[in-house]
């Protein structure tokens, strides 16, 4: 399927992702999805469209919001990047695992470095902090700076 | 799941069977394993964050640093981001000598990889073959980049260094001398009885597990899944050439075996592709300081699979995001399937198997000396001024060991 085909696809199918979608070049598509409705074209995406395999999450602190980023591909070809903006005040998502196994470790991810709660996830090793790493400290946010940090741990 | 009945046995993350740290806590009943769990992040340096506050040309330096044996992995992926997003039309040459530092990588890698499967079964004789041999390729990427691990060789628009008509006669010297070598352990892979009772049938990790689990690159090859991101989503010169993806059904650590050294012979059909068509021309562009606002997301086929940076520009001299997504921490999730109901003493080779790296899985904090209670922070120039000091006390001579490999040729 061309990237042409799955844009069509994609904004025929949600009327909400018309102007959403973006060819950046062959093989990358950006897509905006609003969170409420993250899960639906995330399903349609990995069942219907056979984006079957993901290659990764990554979060990032976008000062005003955060934004995540499923980078699914299909068959190792066409990668569609799924991203979805988080408000700051109770940054949220909700666990894909069901549907990608891989999705674990990356989940965990977002949770240790910018503190984005994923709901669904079970019970697990923290990853990649370590077990004493202080409680409400998140490296990726863009207000945490490394030399306030280990001015605070001396200080301690 | 870990049941109450079995005894538990921490594996990690010092232990003698583990090269770097990672914790593994096994659930045994008798010699079985009923469970395994894994624990990651002992590598954890802070590299995305540290990139944040660098420009892209330190980026680059650190970046080519999280792993010391797919440096030119990393490097590239990052810098085939950067040019994205800048819209900078790297030189074909620059392409070339790319794809071909690439190869050799592939290539040193996956011996080192022989070596150390050798050693986790018993067979250090395999060890000790596959690693005099690879120092055939090391030092060709030393005489090419001059350096062995982190070449330094890639450079935002192109690379920065050119390869002189004598250097491409010495690596086609070097790769008849490994191909020679290769074969030979293609013939024992085949033939030899130690390899094939210790590899068969270790570490099963089925197609659909595999395809489950997101496997990428020899483990998932092993498991007939055929992705190659060479071939799939072609970077660098890889359009150009002509090679196979390797991939078989085997399923286990065997499969991954035959993979490799199949890998190794395409390697080299690349490498020759690569000197008899480089083109002339520049192998650089010049490019801006400052990179305009945007986002690409870069893929590479490292030698253990697939590697995935994403960067975003803000249109200053430094990155807004950059996020690294090793390939061993895209396959150390298939490792507890490859465990379940095997023996015990498979868990070295069958961990091994996926050419695990750490380093590269791991990224973040800055290093803090707690020696004789003080706490400081170490800085990285402290880091390489002791490591100069620590080879001038013990003679190292670095104009020796040139002179030593320009003899070699």
């Amino acid at each position: 399927m061309s990237e042409e085909k799955i844009k069509q696809e994609l904004e025929d199918k949600f009327v909400y992702l018309k102007d959403a979608v973006t060819i950046q070049r062959k093989g990358r598509i950006f897509v905006q999805v609003p969170l409420s409705k993250f899960e639906e074209v995330f399903v349609y995406a990995v069942k219907q469209m056979h984006f079957l395999a993901l290659s990764a999450i990554t979060g990032s602190d976008r000062v005003e919001y955060f934004e995540v980023i499923y980078h699914l591909n299909q068959e190792g070809k066409i990668l569609l990047n799924l991203c979805v903006s988080l408000n700051k005040e109770d940054p949220q998502v909700k666990s894909v695992i069901a549907y990608c196994p891989s999705a674990d470790i990356y989940e965990r991810e977002l949770m240790d470095l910018l503190g984005i709660k994923v709901s669904g996830l079970a019970q697990g090793h923290r990853y990649p902090l370590t077990d004493d790493w202080p409680k409400g400290e998140y490296p990726l946010r863009k207000d945490w700076k490394a030399h306030t940090h280990h001015e605070e741990a001396q200080n301690a | 799941m870990h049941e109450s009945g079995d005894v538990k046995i921490p594996i990690g993350p010092q232990h003698p069977a583990l090269k770097e740290p990672e914790s593994f806590l096994i659930s045994l009943r008798g010699e079985k394993i009923t469970a395994s769990s894994v624990r990651l992040g002992y590598n954890h340096r802070g590299i995305e964050k540290a990139c944040e506050e660098r420009t892209y040309t330190q980026g680059l330096y650190l970046i080519e640093r999280i792993c010391g044996i797919c440096s030119h992995s990393h490097s590239t992926c990052f810098v085939q981001a950067i040019e994205e997003i800048a819209g900078i039309l790297v030189p074909g040459r620059a392409k070339y000598l790319r794809t071909l530092i690439a190869e050799l990588e592939r290539i040193h890698s996956h011996l080192l990889w022989l070596g150390v499967a050798g050693h986790e079964i018993g067979f250090d004789t395999l060890l000790m073959y596959t690693w005099r041999d690879r120092e055939v390729v090391m030092d060709l990427l030393a005489t090419l980049t001059g350096n062995r691990v982190n070449y330094g060789i890639n450079t935002i628009g192109g690379v920065r260094r050119d390869i002189s008509l004598k250097q491409k006669e010495d690596v086609l010297k070097g790769i008849d001398i490994l191909e020679e070598r290769t074969k030979y352990y293609i013939e024992l892979a085949k033939n030899e009885t130690t390899l094939l009772k210790r590899l068969q049938g270790v570490g099963v990790l089925s197609h659909e597990d595999a395809k489950k689990l997101d496997a990428v690159g020899p483990t998932g090859r092993a498991s007939g899944i055929a992705r190659d991101v060479r071939k799939d989503d072609p970077y660098a010169s890889y359009a150009e050439l002509d090679f196979k993806v390797i991939s078989v059904n085997n399923c286990d650590v065997y499969g991954r075996t035959l993979v490799r050294l199949g890998e190794l012979m395409e390697s080299f059909s690349l490498v020759r592709q690569v000197i008899r068509k480089i083109p002339d021309g520049p192998i650089l562009v010049k490019a801006p300081r400052k990179i305009p606002a945007g986002q690409a997301v870069s893929r590479y086929e490292a030698p253990r699979g697939e590697d995935l940076h994403y960067v975003r520009a803000n249109g200053t001299e430094k990155p807004d995001r950059v996020k690294v997504r090793a390939p061993t921490l895209a396959n150390i999730q298939s490792v507890s399937k490859m465990l379940e109901d095997r023996y015990l003493a498979d868990m070295p080779i069958v961990i091994a198997a996926i050419d695990p790296c750490f380093s590269c899985t791991d990224r973040l904090i800055s290093i803090r000396d707690t020696h004789k209670n003080e706490k400081n922070t170490v800085v990285w120039e402290t880091i390489r001024l002791k490591g100069i000091a620590w080879y001038k006390d013990r003679g190292v001579d670095f104009t020796a060991l040139n002179k030593k490999l320009t003899k070699l040729f």
